[in-house]
């Protein structure tokens, strides 16, 4: 197979992937499960920026994405869980 | 593949929008609208692309190879550190609501006056 | 109006969303056939006249710099806000501990063991990591925002481990003002400085170095990266900061 086939089959993968994730993502209600998916989502889209030829915002979708936001997220949702 | 990133942003946004508009938790609306903004950096970096081009990085190869836009690449790059900053000044918000008004339901809070 | 009113008209709203955008993209060249001037003319001259190798980050904070000032000034304003939101309310009144000895007297369970290794284990590369991709903009994939994120996740671990008092000793809340403000300053005063010397603001006027891509080549452009970085850094530790005092100060006078 050509190179740009094969680019091709991974783009379109993982595009799949990113849409399914974001429909997942939407779907879920309890807060940190919610927390976890979108992580994972992340994780995804870093994976897409990657396949698209562009490894710094693969970086950035990584640091942020995955890890800064949920940390932000579960202190947050620390901070209005209604005490114990 | 001429028009599917395209459709997957569409998409994504429809998603994304529909789970604000029936959302009953104020966090969980945070998280849509995070979903809304990833679709801008796909739509970004889909228009930029160039069929058989390579990361736009001249240090071991020749300048005078095709490679991509690095210019929507740039507006991507910033576009997600500073988004992650401007979710955690909403958050705060949310956090002050509960503080006031005791839920998070934007259902039960759009009843409250000031 | 009830939700399925609400859902109604959401259906009708996006039912014409989604048509102007199949009109917007039917006119779009395909996914692939890129015909804009804009990359290609910058891809041609951007060894010659900037000396770097690593374009995306020359784009950033030399052809397109004065958009990065204006990014980094709502990450600025974003931490400002943080702490301005997040302050007393009225009515509400301090407890007389620190948020440092109400950590010390939490009851929670001690993290394992597990945990604490591996995240202590990774604090040191991961620094290392992050100040290296802050400071090489121009050669490789890096550059200010992501070296800076991840610096801060360097952070981040150590928290994770379990030790917040130590976190809350290494990051003290005076020091990030003042890391931010000279990250933020530095890179206007770059460009300010710039002007003083009757060219065009953020002008490239450092040294452009020999070997394309070497780390003293460039000019500007490695200043501004690591400018930007430890504000990027600081500006999400005060966030983290911000968001901890929250959770473990406890107030009275609110529920």
């Amino acid at each position: 197979m050509t190179p740009n086939a094969v680019m091709d089959i991974l783009q379109v993968t993982v595009l799949v992937l990113v849409a399914a994730g974001a429909t997942l993502v939407v779907r879920t209600r309890d807060r940190v499960l919610l927390v976890l998916v979108l992580s994972v989502y992340g994780m995804l889209l870093a994976i897409l920026f990657f396949v698209f030829q562009a490894p710094d915002v693969t970086l950035s979708e990584l640091a942020v994405g995955a890890i800064a936001l949920p940390l932000i997220l579960l202190l947050t949702i620390a901070k209005v869980r209604k005490p114990q | 593949m001429q028009v599917f990133p395209f459709i997957v942003v569409a998409w994504i946004v429809v998603v994304g929008l529909y789970g604000m508009v029936t959302s009953r938790d104020l966090i969980h609306q945070v998280v849509c609208l995070i979903v809304v903004q990833s679709s801008t950096y796909v739509l970004l970096l889909a228009v930029g692309y160039v069929t058989g081009g390579v990361a736009p990085y001249f240090f071991d190869i020749s300048p005078r190879a095709l490679a991509v836009d690095p210019v929507v690449q740039a507006l991507a790059l910033t576009d997600v550190v500073v988004e992650a900053a401007v979710t955690a000044l909403l958050l705060s918000f949310a956090v002050q609501a509960y503080k006031r008004f005791g839920t998070l339901d934007p259902h039960e809070l759009a009843e409250f006056k000031g | 109006m009830t939700p399925r009113q609400r859902l109604w008209l959401f259906a009708v709203a996006v039912a014409g969303l989604v048509a102007c955008y199949l009109w917007a993209f039917a006119g779009l060249p395909g996914f692939g056939d890129y015909p804009g001037p804009y990359g290609p003319a910058i891809l041609k001259r951007v060894i010659t006249e900037t000396n770097a190798t690593g374009v995306v980050s020359a784009v950033n904070f030399e052809y397109r710099g004065f958009d990065t000032v204006g990014e980094e000034f709502i990450l600025f304003t974003a931490a400002a806000g943080m702490s301005v939101v997040l302050r007393q309310l009225r009515g509400e009144r301090e407890r007389q501990s620190s948020p440092t000895d109400d950590a010390a007297n939490r009851q929670v369970p001690a993290t394992s063991s597990a945990i604490r290794i591996v995240s202590l284990l990774f604090v040191g590369p991961t620094a290392v990591i992050g100040w290296w991709l802050a400071t090489h903009a121009q050669t490789n994939p890096s550059g200010g925002f992501q070296g800076g994120v991840i610096l801060a996740t360097a952070f981040f671990l150590v928290y994770l481990s379990g030790e917040f008092i130590v976190f809350r000793r290494l990051s003290p809340i005076a020091l990030l003002d003042a890391v931010e403000a000279i990250g933020a300053g530095g890179f206007a005063a770059v460009g300010v400085t710039a002007v003083a010397m009757s060219l065009p603001y953020l002008y490239n006027y450092l040294p452009l170095g020999t070997i394309p891509g070497a780390v003293s080549s460039s000019g500007t452009i490695v200043l501004i990266s690591f400018l930007v970085g430890i504000e990027v850094a600081a500006a999400f530790l005060l966030i983290i900061g911000e968001l901890l005092e929250q959770t473990l100060l406890r107030r009275e006078g609110s529920s």
